[in-house]
């Protein structure tokens, strides 16, 4: 699974560890976040994260 | 250019070559009732190095404490820790006057300063763990994303034992005299504490790790000089225990009751809710928007852990004052609170349903259905008001005793 970068901040979501913080379950990938889902260090949304190249 | 400022010696190598701005009242919505300083530090080794710089109206001052030392075009390298404009107003034209061989910033520093100034290509990106030597000394950086920017990061240099922190643990507080303990002690808690609540309170969870990596990293400190504010020189560890405290947003015995007023009448809601609170012996201040500044609600909030807010009912909305702080505060992420909403109306009475939702989506859990008063609250309205209040408090004391 594909790790994602966040445009604003540079935190990266590693679907192998998910967000358990917010309730995301480690094996989450990225697209299956939930919409309202946004970055745990700055707040951007999902639309701000491009895949890590 | 005016030669008048001086550079102040603050260790062996090192110079505060910053700006005190006496005048600031308004920091992009952030009351500043003392002002504040920009701090940028000089650092005399081999390779002269020149860390941050200032608000741009205050280049001349900076340039003017530099050439009490030595002259800007001498200086070789420029660290920029931080993009904010009060620290990198005048880089632009600091990397004109000076022509440093290298400008060193975090890789979100070299993006952000690009979109700020087009500079981009003239910044050294540096990561944390990196370390640059300037000749007889060693200066290393650690980036502390968010904190509170993704640029931000630190700067340590090493023989000195100066920890170069740039919002972190700062403040806004103009003085005449730079170090922590020659100021008063009391002022001084009172604006780390609301700089803390302003600018760092949404990271709290990044400041707890920053403090635990800072503690195992075990690096001796003998000077935290930040941009803002007065140098810690003898109350670092005192000031660090407090971050460590504010980021915890343990559940303590205080509430505030914030709220605005049309016709007096919310205002009367206000203190029989206040009247509950003391019923529970929880501790509580009433904080009306008309004459509260939003920045000092932050402050308030930061030392709460219960949030009673009350507004009329205008137009089908809350009153706009309300809004502004809460939507202020929202954006703070406090966390670990209580609360509850109040308010009077004439007509449609929205004002308490608005303030309940602007409560739980900012995840302070609501306690009871708010209190409504139509036009002018009766005997009964306040007796809820009051009930709510000690409810509260009740509530408080049980999640305390937990």
């Amino acid at each position: 699974m594909d790790k994602y970068v966040c445009d604003a901040c540079g935190w990266v979501y590693d679907p192998a560890k998910g967000d358990p913080d917010h309730g995301v379950a480690p094996g989450t990938a990225f697209v299956d976040l939930p919409d309202d889902w946004t970055c745990p260090e700055c707040g951007v949304g999902k639309d701000s994260f491009s895949k890590q190249e | 250019m005016n030669n008048i400022g001086k550079a102040i010696k603050i260790s062996d190598k090192v110079y505060w070559v910053g700006a005190v701005d006496w005048t600031v009242r308004d920091f992009h919505g952030y009351q500043t009732s003392r002002g504040t300083t920009y701090n940028a530090y000089l650092i005399m080794a081999d390779k002269i190095t020149l860390v941050d710089t200032v608000k741009a109206p205050f280049k001349d001052e900076l340039l003017s404490r530099i050439s009490s030392v030595v002259n800007p075009s001498e200086i070789d390298y420029i660290i920029s820790n931080h993009s904010e404009m009060d620290h990198s107003g005048c880089l632009p034209e600091m990397i004109e006057i000076i022509k440093p061989e290298k400008v060193f910033a975090s890789a979100m520093g070299q993006k952000a300063l690009e979109s700020h100034f087009r500079i981009g290509s003239k910044i050294t990106p540096v990561k944390t763990g990196d370390s640059v030597s300037l000749g007889n000394m060693n200066i290393s950086f650690i980036e502390t994303k968010m904190l509170h920017w993704p640029d931000s990061m630190v700067s340590y240099l090493k023989e000195e034992q100066i920890l170069f922190s740039q919002d972190g643990f700062g403040m806004h507080l103009a003085v005449d005299r730079i170090f922590d303990d020659e100021n008063s002690w009391d002022i001084i808690e009172e604006e780390t504490e609301k700089y803390f609540a302003n600018i760092l309170m949404p990271y709290s969870n990044l400041i707890l790790k920053l403090l635990a990596s800072l503690k195992e990293m075990n690096l001796p400190i003998k000077l935290v000089a930040p941009d803002h504010g007065p140098i810690w020189r003898s109350n670092f560890g005192k000031i660090a225990g407090l971050y460590g405290k504010w980021s915890e947003h343990r559940p303590v015995p205080r509430a505030i009751v914030v709220y605005d007023t049309m016709w007096n009448s919310t205002a009367l809601m206000a203190k029989a809710v206040g009247e509950g609170l003391r019923e529970t012996g929880i501790e509580f201040k009433i904080l009306p928007m008309g004459q509260s500044h939003r920045s000092d609600v932050a402050t308030e909030v930061l030392r709460s852990s219960a949030m009673i807010v009350g507004s009329p009912t205008l137009n089908n909305n809350i009153f706009p004052t309300m809004a502004d702080v809460l939507t202020y505060i929202k954006g703070l992420r406090p966390a670990n609170m209580i609360g509850a909403s109040f308010g009077s109306y004439g007509w449609s009475g929205e004002s308490v349903g608005l303030l309940n939702d602007f409560l739980k989506s900012m995840e302070i859990e609501v306690v009871g259905e708010g209190v409504k008063a139509k036009y002018v609250p009766t005997e009964a309205d306040l007796k809820a008001c009051f009930e709510q209040g000690k409810l509260v408090g009740e509530k408080l004391k049980a999640k305390i005793g937990k």
